[in-house]
């Protein structure tokens, strides 16, 4: 039955019903609402068989998941912004480790300048971390991603960050579906890790690799990667078979009505193609259907999958189309924009041209109208290859 | 002030809306300006821009009026109701861009009536009330019904209790506005399902949100 529910309480929820041992979190905006709800229900038993360990820090948070993972429990953070930069050197050993932890990014700018807004600077930045990163675009499939994650997760013995957008979903009241424990407990059966430490076995993890097997540890690392792809292809379909829904499809085509989803073809020669990444994919959902009445024929694009990256998914649905728009929530300074090089790298075979659109940092809304503008002079072929979508050129001292 | 943007949602999505409601976190501190954004739609919600061009504002605190100005953007005949115990014309005098529209800027004194029934300066439910007498997009029933969800015990039924009072302050008053309630008050309630989104910005005071 559909519930009115804000994006962080749903997500608690979601994760409750994949039945946690352990929740280890330390607060930080956006990501609080989330981890408050689940000590709630630890506290008040609603969340049965599962520790709530609090911490001093984000470097903690991920320590104890390492460990209360490592000893084949099912584990879950979540954390933002510079709370992800502290954990850092620990997410690599997570995944080094092998631990399928899930970890909810509620999507924040990095500073400096300190900003508490949305962006996905954040979780981008953890792109070579050997995590997954799974992308929600609404609150319906942030929820949902969650109990995909652990799936995934568990099946790869990888780590998955499930990204939502900070303060855009994390605290928007949304309508959505909220399974059934029922339904949960059939797609995720309990977790049997493939080893866990054991005081009856006792043995070692997170040894030393030295120079004659690393290289080997990377390759395997990378091609476990690569199958995740398979992994998460079909971990969506037999979710959206039992629930009825979609989520975490790799590349997602977006229609302006749901029905149009299932029409989705190969891009034409004559079409524009926009890739984006989140909440931003239903704002330009909203705007399809007004630059298609002015004539502009365009195609929509969400990337469900960002680690690892869906290159041959993206080939078929661009299709033939010669331009390629790409929004993008995060810059690499000196470059570019952060899924603008992913997308250009997948596209490489192609004769393509990618147009980087660097919009909403730092939680500078994304409005309906400015992607209007900025598509319309994209179908013009009037886009430089770097835009900074709304950029006030009176304060950078670039006014014409 | 957040919550009651989702106590909004919660209405309208009990009258059978779409709905999606959308704090805007400012400076995080107690008592500075904090907006929040209801929608309403027939069709699903797939937007997530902020609202520009509201239909309705609520506003919880008037202080806000002489800083800045929450009715930008707004037609004259949109809908506002405003804690305050001014009257709708004082209110226009000074905000020259409040709904001109008879009977469409309700004030309230909302302050007043939460003192007496919450015991608390907490105005949003006795707004939301107001709220359901301009412009019958929510129900009365309603609002009860998600202050129920929210709240429990004496606080829940002192905001129950304050927004039918201020429910009927808005139904009593509305006669002054020349549109002959309670009949008039029906004729707008009918006027505003032809609208395909019906967004209700609530401007007011922040709860407190931790960085």
């Amino acid at each position: 039955m559909p519930e009115l529910l804000e994006g962080s309480q749903s997500v608690a929820r979601a994760v409750a019903m994949c039945r946690p041992d352990v929740v280890c979190a330390y607060p930080i905006s956006p990501q609080t609402h989330i981890v408050e709800a689940l000590a709630g229900m630890v506290r008040t038993g609603k969340l049965k068989h599962c520790d709530y360990i609090n911490v001093e820090s984000e470097y903690a948070a991920m320590s104890v998941s390492i460990g209360a993972s490592a000893a084949g429990g099912r584990v879950y953070t979540a954390t933002a912004s510079q709370g992800l930069l502290y954990m850092t050197e620990a997410i690599y050993n997570a995944s080094g480790l092998g631990l399928p932890i899930v970890m909810t990014v509620a999507n924040r700018a990095l500073g400096g300048p300190i900003n508490i807004w949305n962006d996905q600077s954040d979780s981008l930045s953890q792109r070579d971390s050997g995590w997954l990163q799974l992308f929600a675009a609404d609150n319906q499939e942030a929820l949902d991603l969650h109990i995909l994650a652990y799936r995934v997760a568990e099946e790869l013995s990888v780590p998955v960050m499930v990204c939502m957008d900070g303060f855009v979903l994390t605290h928007a009241s949304d309508v959505v579906e909220m399974p059934t424990q029922e339904q949960v407990d059939k797609f995720l059966p309990p977790f049997t890790p493939r080893q866990a430490l054991s005081i009856e076995h006792p043995g070692s993890i997170g040894m030393m690799a030295g120079p004659e097997i690393f290289t080997e540890t990377k390759y395997l690392a990378h091609r476990t990667m690569l199958s995740a792809r398979g992994v998460i292809e079909k971990a969506s379909s037999e979710f959206e078979a039992q629930f009825g829904r979609v989520a975490g499809q790799l590349v997602r085509p977006y229609g302006d009505t749901r029905a149009d989803d299932a029409e989705h073809r190969p891009a034409q020669s004559d079409e524009i193609v926009v890739v984006a990444m989140g909440s931003v994919l239903g704002t330009l959902q909203a705007v399809l259907p007004v630059l298609r009445a002015e004539g502009i024929n365009i195609q929509l694009l969400g990337i469900g999958s960002y680690r690892p990256f869906p290159n041959q998914r993206l080939v078929q649905a661009v299709g033939e189309a010669k331009r390629v728009v790409v929004i993008d929530r995060a810059i690499q300074l000196g470059i570019g924009g952060v899924l603008s090089d992913d997308v250009q790298r997948a596209l490489g075979s192609k004769p393509v041209t990618v147009d980087s659109v660097v919009a909403g940092l730092g939680g500078r809304p994304i409005t309906e109208a400015s992607l209007e503008d900025v598509l319309r002079r994209a179908a013009k072929g009037e886009l430089e290859d770097l835009t900074f979508m709304d950029l006030n050129q009176e304060v950078v001292g670039e006014a014409a | 002030m957040v919550t009651a943007s989702a106590m909004l949602a919660q209405a309208g999505f009990a009258g059978g809306h779409q709905v999606q409601a959308t704090p805007s976190f400012g400076s995080e501190r107690t008592g500075a300006p904090v907006v929040a954004y209801t929608r309403f739609s027939d069709a699903p919600i797939r937007t997530r821009e902020p609202i520009i061009v509201p239909d309705a504002v609520i506003i919880q605190d008037p202080t806000l009026l002489r800083s800045i100005n929450p009715f930008q953007g707004m037609a004259q005949d949109g809908w506002a109701v405003v804690n305050t115990r001014e009257s709708p014309d004082e209110v226009r005098e000074g905000s020259p861009d409040a709904p001109s529209a008879k009977g469409h800027l309700a004030t309230v004194p909302a302050d007043d009536i939460v003192r007496e029934y919450l015991g608390r300066p907490i105005p949003s439910c006795a707004l939301l009330g107001a709220f359901a007498a301009l412009t019958g997009s929510i129900k009365l029933d309603a609002v009860a019904d998600a202050i129920n969800r929210k709240f429990k015990g004496k606080v829940a039924s002192g905001n129950i209790k304050s927004a039918e009072v201020a429910f009927q302050w808005v139904k009593d008053h509305a006669g002054h506005e020349d549109i002959g309630a309670p009949n008039g008050i029906e004729h707008v309630a009918a006027d505003l399902p032809s609208e395909e989104e019906m967004p209700a910005p609530i401007i007011g005071t922040p709860e407190v949100v931790n960085a």
